[in-house]
Formats: C-alpha cells, structure tokens, sequence
C-alpha cells in the first residue's frame, strides 16, 4: 500500500507543476486577451464594471465611512491647530463678502430686468444628483472615482460632475447604483473651455498629471498665469460657465491650469442633468467629438 | 482515530480560505478613498503584499486563478484598464512560484527584500504595459512612489499576515 502510494505521489507531483504551469500560462493568456478586448470593445466592458460596481457598492459604502472619518480626525487635529490664526481671516473675509453679496443681489436684480427688456431666452435649468464618492482609482493607472448614484436616481453617461469648489469630471459609466466620474486631470479627459477674460477657446486635455493643458490654443491667444478658466459650453453636454481653474503656468507653447478642486477631499460631488431644449440626443449628433463619448 | 465531525471539517475549510479573504480585503482597501493629501495615486499596492506572502508561504490556499480574479475585480472596481492588475499579480506569483523555496525558513529581512526586489519589477512592468495600453508615455514618478511606500509598508503587513498565518496553522 505505502509502496504504491509513493508510486502515485512521484506520479502527481510533476503532474500538478504540469497542471499548474498550463494554469498559469492560461491565465496569462486570459489577462492579455481581456486587456485587447476591453480596449477594441469598451462597451461590452462598461456593462461589465457597471454590473460589478453595483453589487459592490454597499461594500465600498461601508468600508469608504471609517476611511472617511479618519480623515476627518486628521483634518480636525489640523484644524485645532490654526483656529485662531483662521478665525480672524475669516473674520475679515466675511466682511468683504458681506460687501460682495449686496453688490451681488444689486447686480441679479438689474440683470434680471435688463434680460426682462431684451427678451432674451433663458438658459435652461439644470437639475442635479448629488452623491457620495465610494471609490478612488487607487494606483497610477487613472483618474476616477466611483459614486453611489446610477441610472435609478436618472445619471447618465455624459453628464457634467461638480462639487462645491468646481468642475470635476464627467461621468463615463453608469450602473443601476453607481457611477463612474472621470475626473478632468484624467488622460482621457477633454473638456471645452473659455479662458473667462479673454474669451479665448480651448480644450481641457488631462495627462494624469495635476496639471491639465489648454489644447487647441489660437496662435495668437492671450492666456495669462492666474487667468479663470470655465466651460465654453460648447457641444451643449456641460453648462457654460463652470469654473474649472486658474491658470498655473503658461510657456511657448503650453500652459497648464491648476483645476479649483481639492481631489484630496472629494467626498460629495453632484452630477448634473443639463440637456438643451430641442437639442438631438447625444448618439444622433453629427460631429461629435470623440473624447465627448 | 475520531472522524472530524462536520463543524470542525468546515472550520478546517473556512480556516484555508485566509489567504483569499485577506487578499480580496485589501484589494478593497486600494479602492476605497483615503481622503489623504495626495494618496490616490500612489495607494500603495496592497494586493500586492498579500500576494507576495500568500505565493510563499501558502500558495496552495491562493492558486493562481483566485489571483486572477482578484486582480480583475481590482481592475473592476478602481477603473483600471482591464487585465492590468490581474496579468501584474500573475506574473508576482509565477515569479516568487520558482524562488519561494528560497525564502522559507528565512528571517523576515530577507522576506523583505525579496519584496523590494519584486515590487520596482511589478512597478515597471505595469508602467510598460499601461503606457502600450493608453498608447502613450505615462507620467512614471506616480508608480515609483507607489512602489517606495508599498515596500515601506510591507513590515507592517509582513506582521500582521504572518499574526493570521499562526492562527491559521493553529486550527489546522
């Protein structure tokens, strides 16, 4: 007996380093063909994370509460450390935006009945969904982020994605629950933009940097450090006038711009529904462009 | 000789299953946000001390399908290019499949070692392939970083893997 299994075991063993190494290259194999795949058919892989990232959801919802308040912890133990230095600046800075807000109410009213004497016609409004962000990209690879809002609670693929403090993204995937924002620092982020004194258009192109680039520049264009940038609109998926950033750095042939939004605290971000009345849907659209998609 | 009764067959079981559910938690930790200045990305490579361990010490309990899928729903989950992780992970546990006999029995500095030697090879690989993905160079400091704080953390784990390995042996 002992004899016979000792036979089966010299047997087996190379037998299952065979059985192994075939995994092993079979895998591979399959980890190189989902790859090729997913980028020849994004869509087939769209539903698939969509699919995925619904049923981990809650998951990610738990887990993403305790990692949250230990930030918080840490930003509280900061912020114990500079409240007085930060009470009087805010102090002061109230008093200056108490200014600016009767200056604004003034400026609204007039505004309102200027438009009322023109009849001009009014922007449509766009409505929102806000959400929690329950994933991160978690590596070098992208730029996103996973919220817990999806087709049920009407986001869309397309949308626009702000957040308090500016634009974020645009969402690219939507699962029933949850989403998936491709934020504008993202490679494959472009974004039509207007440099806000100059008038001057361009493209928002992401590199995985923190610094996105202005592309398609006229020659000629007056772009200075400190410059606001904002949406152009144009393309009619993201409301005009959104701030995106400022601009950091401008050289002979680029500048960069330093986005509004602190990507170390998205917590919340809102998604918006603006469609233009009258416009076609985005798939019957002629000239498209086609980071846009 | 007392035949196991079934609930202590299944602890057995469950027991074995560490590895996978160790592996499978910290592939959600690299996807939860941190909210920490500048962490997202370059969250150190969890999975991938998992993997390590796990390819040394245990890789009966992780075969390389279970890997497989792990580094899938890491893709999944974080927005990677899919096939990324999971091809990286797989060729982390090919490797250490024909070292790892190496590390047994030796002290956890080596084990470390051998861990920073693995993970610059795992960080430039994935920076190659992710670079012919996206068809473009990518900017390559985010995965140095990564791969830095993945092996300075690795001690860390390193303890508490090898804590969860004794319970393991323990039951078993």
């Amino acid at each position: 007996m002992r004899a016979y299994r000792g036979r089966a075991l010299l047997l087996a063993l190379p037998l299952k380093s065979v059985i192994q190494r075939f995994a092993f290259a079979l895998l591979v194999g399959a980890a190189i063909t989902v790859m090729i795949l997913s980028r020849a058919e994004p869509r087939l892989v769209d539903n698939l994370r969509g699919a995925v990232s619904d049923a981990a959801a809650p998951i990610l919802e738990f887990f993403s509460h305790p990692a949250a308040s230990f930030a918080d912890l840490v930003e509280d133990v900061d912020a114990v450390l500079v409240v007085h230095e930060q009470n009087s600046l805010l102090e002061k800075e109230n008093a200056a935006l108490l200014k600016w807000q009767s200056v604004a109410a003034q400026m609204s009213r007039e505004n309102e009945e200027l438009r009322r004497m023109l009849h001009v016609v009014p922007d449509p409004e766009a409505s929102f969904v806000t959400a929690r962000v329950i994933s991160d990209s978690g590596g070098p690879f992208v730029r996103t982020v996973l919220i817990n809002a999806g087709k049920k609670d009407r986001v869309r693929k397309g949308q626009a994605v702000i957040n308090s403090e500016g634009l974020t993204g645009r969402v690219v995937s939507a699962g029933q629950h949850s989403a998936r924002i491709l934020l504008l620092t993202d490679l494959n982020s472009r974004i039509p933009v207007v440099v806000e004194a100059s008038r001057e258009r361009a493209v928002l192109a992401g590199d995985n940097t923190p610094h996105p680039r202005l592309e398609f520049l006229a020659v000629d264009a007056r772009v200075n450090v400190g410059d606001r940038i904002v949406t152009s609109g144009q393309g009619g998926i993201f409301p005009p006038g959104l701030p995106v950033g400022v601009v950091s750095m401008v050289a002979e042939e680029r500048a960069l711009v330093q986005p509004y939004v602190n990507w170390d605290r998205l917590e919340h971000v809102t998604v918006l529904d603006y469609t233009l009345p009258g416009f076609l849907p985005e798939t019957k659209r002629a000239g498209r462009i086609g980071a846009l998609r | 000789m007392r035949v196991a009764t079934w609930m202590e067959r299944s602890e057995l079981q469950l027991r074995g299953l560490t590895p996978f559910a160790f592996t499978l938690l910290m592939v959600l930790a690299g996807a939860v946000p941190w909210h920490l200045p500048n962490f997202a990305p370059v969250t150190p490579a969890f999975a991938a001390m998992a993997i390590y361990y796990w390819s040394i010490y245990r890789p009966d309990k992780l075969p390389y399908a279970a890997t497989f899928s792990l580094g899938l729903l890491h893709d999944l989950l974080t927005g990677t290019p899919l096939g990324i992780s999971a091809l990286v992970y797989l060729l982390v546990q090919g490797v250490l499949n024909s070292q790892r006999t190496f590390f047994h029995g030796k002290p956890f500095l080596v084990v470390w070692w051998g861990f920073s030697l693995v993970m610059p090879g795992m960080a430039l690989v994935s920076w190659i392939i992710a670079s012919l993905y996206f068809n473009t160079l990518l900017p390559a400091m985010p995965f140095v970083i990564q791969a830095v704080l993945t092996v300075l953390l690795y001690p860390l784990f390193g303890l508490l893997l090898s804590a969860l390995h004794r319970h393991m042996v323990r039951g078993a």
